[in-house]
C-alpha cells in the first residue's frame, strides 16, 4: 500500500475514538451491512464519524489492505481495529459490546 | 461469478480439515451465504482472528466471487 493512502486511513482512525467505514452515510447506508453497523451503533447512542468508501477508490481497497479484512463495514475503536458487520451484530446482541465500550470510555445511552 | 456452498465448504475444509461446516443459501440466488464453522483450530482466538483465518482459506475470494457471506464462527464446546 502506498504511505499516501496508509497516513490517509490512519488520519480518518485517529479522527474519531469511533469511527466506521461504510458503503454510503449513515442517513443514506448505500448496503445492508453497512445500515445494520449504523443501527447497532445509533441504538447504542454513541458518538462516531464515519467515512464513505465509495467515494474514496484508494481507501476503499486501502481499508481492506489496511486491516487484513476483505469487506466494508469495517469499525475501528480507538485505534483498534473492532470488526466487520457480523462481529458487531454478534457482540451487539450477546451483550458485548456494551461491555467492550464501557471499558474504553466510551458513552452509550 | 457467484460460487457454489460446496465449492465454498471445500476451500475451507482444505484449511481446517477438522472443521464442522454447515452453509445456508439466504435468498436461493447463490450469492448471499452464511457459514456456520465450528474448528478446534479457533481455540482461544479473538472472533477478528477467527474470522481472518476463514477469508484466507478462502483465497481471496471474499469480497470479490463471493459478495455476501455471514460468518459464524466457534470452537468445539
Amino acid at each position: 500500500m502506498e504511505n499516501s493512502v496508509k497516513e490517509k486511513i490512519e488520519n480518518l482512525i485517529n479522527e474519531s475514538e469511533v469511527m466506521l467505514f461504510m458503503k454510503g452515510t449513515p442517513e443514506m447506508p448505500q448496503c445492508g451491512f453497512s445500515a445494520a453497523v449504523v443501527g447497532v451503533l445509533n441504538h447504542l447512542g454513541v458518538n462516531y464519524k464515519t467515512s464513505n468508501v465509495l467515494q474514496d477508490e484508494e481507501i476503499r481497497e486501502g481499508i481492506k489492505e489496511y486491516s487484513d479484512w476483505p469487506t466494508i463495514p469495517q469499525l475501528y475503536v480507538k485505534n483498534e481495529f473492532v470488526g466487520g458487520c457480523d462481529i458487531i451484530r454478534e457482540m451487539h446482541e450477546n451483550g458485548e459490546l456494551t461491555s467492550f465500550f464501557e471499558e474504553k470510555n466510551i458513552k452509550t445511552n | 461469478m457467484p460460487m457454489q456452498a460446496n465449492e465454498i465448504k471445500d476451500l475451507i475444509l482444505e484449511t481446517f480439515p477438522d472443521a464442522k461446516i454447515k452453509i445456508d443459501d439466504l435468498r436461493g440466488d447463490g450469492d448471499h451465504y452464511a457459514a456456520y464453522i465450528e474448528t478446534s483450530s479457533f481455540k482461544g482466538l479473538s472472533k477478528v482472528k477467527q474470522h481472518q483465518m476463514v477469508y484466507k482459506a478462502l483465497k481471496g475470494k471474499m469480497g470479490y466471487d463471493l459478495h455476501a457471506l455471514a460468518l459464524n464462527t466457534s470452537e468445539p464446546k
